[in-house]
């Protein structure tokens, strides 16, 4: 999967063309995607922006390996995604991918330090998990259950799960949709400081616009289709964000 | 222990009330299972060793009196090995104190030591001393049921002579496993008494110096019993002999034979029908269950754990509920079945119990269970893990509901809020509902089939003595006798009203198929012993040919109208063409049946009788039977009353305590469904029910949603029930047709009712526990997460 093939932008992570997807609701189709190219370059951190319905998570979904495309075609390092067998997809998100979805998704039954664990110990050259948790502040609350966790601390356990393993993406969901403010922007300190220490390609959805000001680029979505992209000359620290 | 294996352990914890009633469900389809089959392991293997160690005869002979001599030519008949002659004399005895008649057997032993075959098992005392002539060793049966010890002393009557006998030893034999009276159908073991006498006394007893009436023997390997017996027959025929026989058709091994036979269906179709029942409840169970941790398995795979590794990480979950069930079922089978081989080792007078546990019985009753909890696994796992993780992780589409047909029907206006919601759920997944229901159903059923049992017993032993043997004594004589006797009967004090019979021994035949019976002349219009037809109402006797039980009948493959060929087996031994007249219904026995005239006729022998059926004051029985033990012609008296009580104290102690075994692990099995199927419901509901507390509804509405559904489930499970019931006794009651018992199909309003009120029991009692839940739901959790 490493391989890079020729004529292809050396520091593209993924490349997406003419990506649609339509959802089966029963009786009703829904487009979440009619049509959208885009590339993601290694290293920076790019908001998708847009109100929700936009697609931009059917987007992630399927950056992410999460989901498949109806048609259209996504690449990651050059490797057709769209493609890959159940097999492929697994391994592709096992040791290249790491996930943080809005509402956390942890094992209820399992400590934080396990919740990360349960992700390093199937990858490949892994972080331990008690310095992953030290990246996201947590390593004091480390032997809690999920359920002994505040919502923006159970977000922090799910962003050191994502970056545990080391991941080359880092794709974040909404990730600070269910916290208030004060909590959402420690969590994207967290983002921030894996993206800026480790350089990972980092992904953040979003339907709050003041979020955007952390990034490199911002990518806004509406009804399906990508509308502007964006470079921000001067990207803020996340804790100078407030909303 | 990795992350996934510490969260297996924390669910399997999170889910122990779940997963306790799981793994009671597979305990009693298993504890059943292991039950049923190593005690008839154990009693088959306990019979072989018994059978081989004591030297039980191949093979027996009887005749009226053959001189001593005889046997070296028994001997030359190529395919005899041993042959052991002896007298065997029939006895009236007395016991002080014992009002009751009492037949019995004088059986010969050698003068000293133990007989060549059909060796004794000394319980207590020791052998005859055949210098004494006064001196028994008595069947250990017999001895328990009046507690004798040795040196008690009991009179007998052989021959019309009187004797007291002191009994010097307690002993088993292998030829009286199962010691029962001719003409009884179940021993009883107060009335009978086998006893054992040396030679020669006896031989003086019973006028046979120098002679004998009986001989047993064993045969070589490569013997062929049927030529050999046709040989026998020849030699022994011209001194009055009776007829050559297998140990298929010696009584005890018979009965042993049919009881074992019996234990074997209920051994089988009990445990398959409730380790299937089980199976398919786990599946159920199983299948929601994992299905509830659909967003797990997709956060996994979001990880990159592939589809194999999430299988099996819930295939371990799964086993070890199994596990645990299975252990349970095991260890409770071994110890039940231990019970049980115990009380049979009791009622068959094994002197030792030898328990086998084949391992084929353990690793069945494993695989049965792990298999039906690894399919319901794997298949819901390869739902939750087939489709891309987004997916599993959006919820569900809103589900199509839809007005239900109930209200369309227009009870609309009727149903509440929450009435509709229960009705709407019920119609919107009906595979589901079908599957809840035909859980709970499941259980019921299996109720009945453990519970209806006695109800079949209870309408065979109505059947057979309330409509067709209605007499209250029956007199046997030792020959056929004149009829003239039945004035003299009929004359003494208290008898009412007296019918005679005659019973000959044949063996029936059309073509190449035989059965050995006999034929019973009764009374055209006798009153005391009738037979029935199929829908039981009594039948003219036919003034000429043969009456067959239907079973017989199928057995022998004839029916109205066919010739059949009677050969008689006692007498000058004629053989004769009979026409059969038509087919009675009788579950007890296998009886050919003719107007005691024309079966006279056909022995071209006068008007000759067997015995007398008698009604009686009950007030007199005893003076009857008094008067009637010393009469010599007389060969014993049978009194129906104890004979029905010896009846309903046998079948309850061994059948209803298997059955007990059975409604115990119904019942559990019963719980156990209900249970989960409440617990999974309120998982699958949780979210929706905290959200209507949200919208202000009462905890009574939200159980009334969630309970409703379970209630209605329930009520349309035991019709459901009732016929799954139905179809399981009535294989149940086919599969036990043996030609001594056949069971007829019925099932009684109780048991019904009792199957009823167990799942209903078990339902509320799930619904207080899951009610409790929903006490403690999580109101604000709700608001906070998605959906």
């Amino acid at each position: 999967m490493a391989a890079v093939q020729n004529g292809t932008h050396p520091g593209v992570v993924f490349e997406a063309r003419g990506l649609t997807k339509i959802y089966d609701m029963g009786e009703v189709q829904v487009h979440a995607l009619r049509g959208v190219d885009l590339e993601l370059y290694s290293g920076e951190l790019v908001v998708f922006l847009g109100p929700s319905g936009s697609g931009k998570s059917t987007l992630l979904n399927i950056l992410g390996g999460l989901d498949t495309a109806t048609s259209g075609k996504v690449s990651y390092h050059g490797k057709d995604l769209t493609r890959a067998n159940d097999r492929e997809l697994t391994e592709y998100r096992r040791y290249h991918v790491g996930f943080v979805f809005q509402f956390y998704n942890l094992i209820p039954s399992l400590t934080a330090l396990e919740n990360v664990a349960a992700v390093t110990e199937i990858a490949r050259d892994p972080m331990k998990p008690e310095d992953a948790l030290a990246v996201v502040g947590l390593k004091d609350r480390m032997n809690h259950f999920p359920a002994q966790l505040s919502g923006g601390e159970q977000q922090r356990v799910a962003i050191a799960r994502a970056v545990a393993k080391n991941p080359a993406v880092l794709l974040c969901d909404e990730p600070t949709g269910a916290l208030d403010s004060k909590t959402g922007i420690v969590v994207l300190e967290a983002l921030e400081r894996a993206n800026r220490e480790l350089g990972t390609t980092t992904a953040v959805i979003t339907h709050n616009a003041d979020i955007a000001a952390m990034a490199d680029r911002v990518i806004q979505l509406s009804d399906g289709y990508i509308v502007q992209i964006e470079r921000n000359a001067h990207k803020k620290p996340a804790k100078e964000l407030h909303w | 222990m990795t992350a996934l294996n510490r969260k297996l352990v924390r669910d399997l914890w999170a889910l122990k009330g779940q997963a306790l009633a799981i793994a009671l469900v597979i305990t009693s389809g298993g504890a059943t299972f292991v039950m049923s089959l190593s005690t008839l392991d154990s009693l088959k293997a306990t019979q072989a060793v018994y059978y081989g160690d004591f030297r039980f005869a191949e093979a027996f002979a009887s005749m009226k009196r053959a001189p001593e001599s005889l046997r070296l030519r028994l001997e030359e008949i190529p395919g005899t090995d041993v042959v052991q002659t002896r007298v065997i004399a029939p006895a009236t005895i007395e016991v002080e104190g014992y009002s009751d008649p009492i037949r019995g057997q004088l059986v010969s032993i050698p003068d000293h030591g133990q007989p060549l075959l059909n060796q004794l098992y000394p319980r207590r005392g020791r052998l005859v001393d055949s210098a004494r002539d006064d001196e028994v060793i008595v069947h250990e049966s017999f001895a328990k049921a009046h507690g004798f010890v040795p040196g008690d002393r009991i009179t007998t009557v052989v021959n019309g002579r009187r004797k007291r006998l002191r009994i010097v030893g307690i002993a088993l034999s292998p030829e009286y496993v199962f010691p029962i009276a001719p003409g009884d159908f179940i021993p009883d073991f107060a009335s009978y008494g086998i006893m054992w006498m040396a030679r020669t006394p006896l031989e003086a007893a019973f006028d046979m110096k120098e002679a004998f009436n009986d001989a047993a023997f064993t045969l070589t390997a490569d013997a062929q019993l049927e030529e050999v017996l046709d040989r026998v027959d020849d030699v022994i025929r011209r001194y009055g002999g009776l007829g050559a026989y297998g140990r298929t058709d010696q009584v005890s091994h018979r009965y042993l034979s049919e009881e074992f036979r019996q234990l074997e269906q209920m051994a089988t179709i009990y445990p398959v029908i409730f380790l299937g029942v089980a199976a398919f409840l786990l599946n159920v169970v199983i299948t929601r269950l994992i299905r509830t941790e659909r967003e797990q398995v997709a956060t996994l795979k979001a990880f990159g754990y592939s589809s194999a590794a999430i299988g099996f990480h819930y295939v371990k979950l799964v086993l070890a509920i199994v596990g645990i069930g299975v252990v349970g079922g095991v260890a409770a089978g071994v110890r039940f079945g231990q019970g049980l081989s115990g009380m049979y080792m009791e009622f068959y007078r094994f002197p030792f119990l030898h328990y086998v546990l084949e391992p084929y019985v353990v690793i069945s009753a494993a695989m049965v269970s792990v298999g039906a909890g690894l399919t319901g696994t794997l298949y819901s796992v390869r739902q939750a893990a087939g489709q891309p993780p987004a997916q599993a992780m959006r919820p569900e589409p809103p589900a199509k509901y839809r007005v239900s047909i109930v209200e369309r029907f227009g009870a609309r206006r009727w149903l509440s809020q929450p009435a509709r919601m229960v009705v709407r759920n019920i119609e919107r997944r009906p595979l589901k509902s079908l599957l809840t229901a035909t859980g709970i159903a499941m259980s019921c059923a299996i109720l009945m089939v453990g519970f209806f049992f006695s109800d079949t017993v209870a309408a065979m032993v109505r059947i057979q003595f309330g409509l067709m043997q209605r007499d209250d004594l029956a007199v046997i004589f030792v020959e056929p006798t004149s009829r003239r006797i039945l004035h003299e009967l009929e004359s003494l004090p208290g008898v009412e009203h007296g019918e005679v019979f005659r019973a000959v021994p044949v063996r029936l035949r059309s073509e190449n198929r035989d059965y050995r019976t006999s034929i019973q002349g009764v009374e055209p219009e006798g009153d005391l012993y009738r037979v029935l037809d199929v829908d039981l109402r009594p039948i003219a006797m036919p003034p000429s040919g043969i009456l067959l039980t239907d079973f017989l009948a199928k057995f022998l493959q004839v029916g109205p109208g066919d010739n059949l060929t009677v050969e008689v087996l006692e007498g000058g031994r004629p053989v004769r063409e009979v026409t059969v007249a038509g087919l009675v219904t009788q579950y007890v026995g296998v009886s050919a049946y003719m107007d005691i005239d024309a079966l006279n006729r056909l022995m071209r022998e006068g008007r000759a009788i067997s015995g007398v059926y008698l009604a009686a004051d009950s007030l007199h029985e005893t003076a009857i039977y008094s008067s009637l033990k010393e009469a010599p012609r007389v060969a014993g008296v049978s009194v129906r009353k104890k004979m029905l009580k010896n009846f309903n104290e046998t079948m309850a102690e061994q059948l209803l305590t298997f059955t007990f075994f059975l409604t115990f692990f119904a019942g559990t099995i019963a719980f156990g469904v209900v249970y989960n199927s409440a617990r999974v419901a309120l998982s699958e509901k949780g979210r929706e029910l905290a959200s209507l507390r949200v919208l202000g509804f009462t905890r009574g509405e939200i159980s009334f949603i969630l309970l409703g559904e379970l209630a209605v489930l329930t009520l349309i499970a035991i019709p459901m029930g009732y016929a799954i019931g139905g179809l399981f006794c009535g294989y149940v009651v086919k599969s036990l047709e043996t030609d001594l018992f056949r069971f007829p199909f019925v099932i009684a309003p109780s048991t019904y009712a009792f199957a009823a009120t167990v799942v209903l029991v078990a339902s509320v009692i799930s619904a207080m526990l899951v009610r409790r839940e929903l006490n403690h739901l999580d109101l604000v959790a709700v608001l906070k997460t998605k959906e």
